[in-house]
């Protein structure tokens, strides 16, 4: 099978799993499917995963990309781990609140505040 | 004859429009999106009228995609109108499917139904455009965005 490239810039802070993307837009099927499973290894590859998820670099998101980050949280809830995400833009942020998911992600403003939620 | 270049912001110009035949190529959507939006830019739209837009068109084409041509061949297109002055947009977002009965999605915001992966795509386009409706047998979504 082709070697797909990472669209994902990935980064350990001692025991937390920092993650970034390398799209500015998250909307594409493909790309979205290939984000989820990137993050489900890396979930997968700690008993206790501490995952810190920024959208620095991201513009655009579709309800999709929703979609997979719900799975990503039941994943890490399910094995006792910490989902924290964090320079969210504003427009963006608009979209978790319309959709409610606010409620469901501990959303911080910077990576630095997010590091310092953890428990 | 050469057209006179068109002013960005300029609400004296007429409407743009355009009809798109959009197959399910990350290439050919990027290019009808650079299509509204410009036409957008022309008319004295915003980022925040972009990114409203932009959000509503990939909702809509995802789910034509995805629910509309389920069962037809990959390649089958999906027809997008689009007309842009300088007091709104509107969007025509047409498949080949059976049709959509939009009272059939359950509300995504009720708190039973938050950690649902999917069926977020209607709400969104609510909540950023002024009209959206299901026509014909539901398989033709009209959209309409106002400037703020």
């Amino acid at each position: 099978m082709a070697q797909v490239s990472s669209r994902l810039r990935v980064r350990k802070d001692n025991d937390v799993t920092q993650v970034e993307f390398v799209d500015r837009n998250i909307l594409d099927e493909a790309n979205i499917q290939q984000i989820r499973e990137e993050i489900e290894r890396l979930v997968e590859g700690a008993p206790r995963p501490k995952l810190l998820i920024s959208f620095a670099n991201v513009d655009h998101l579709s309800s999709a990309a929703l979609g997979a980050l719900i799975t990503i949280n039941n994943k890490v809830k399910s094995r006792d781990g910490q989902l924290r995400l964090a320079n969210i833009d504003p427009q963006i942020y608009e979209v978790f609140k319309i959709t409610k998911l606010d409620r469901i992600f501990q959303i911080h403003e910077s990576t630095d505040r997010a590091m310092a939620s953890f428990a | 004859m050469a057209h006179p270049q068109p002013h960005r912001g300029d609400r004296s110009q007429g409407p743009e429009s355009g009809t798109l035949l959009l197959r399910n190529s990350r290439t050919e959507i990027d290019r009808a999106y650079a299509r509204v939006l410009d036409a957008m830019s022309r008319h004295g739209f915003q980022e925040a009228s972009a990114f409203a837009v932009k959000l509503s068109l990939e909702e809509a084409l995802a789910n034509a995609f995805a629910h509309g041509h389920k069962s037809l061949p990959p390649d089958e297109p999906v027809r997008l109108e689009f007309s842009v002055d300088g007091a709104g947009v509107h969007l025509v977002v047409e498949d080949k499917g059976p049709g959509f009965t939009p009272t059939t999605v359950p509300d995504p915001t009720l708190e039973e139904n938050l950690e649902l992966p999917t069926g977020r795509g209607l709400l969104l386009m609510r909540a950023y455009m002024a009209r959206v409706e299901y026509e014909g047998r539901g398989n033709r979504l009209v959209m309409v965005y106002r400037k703020p």
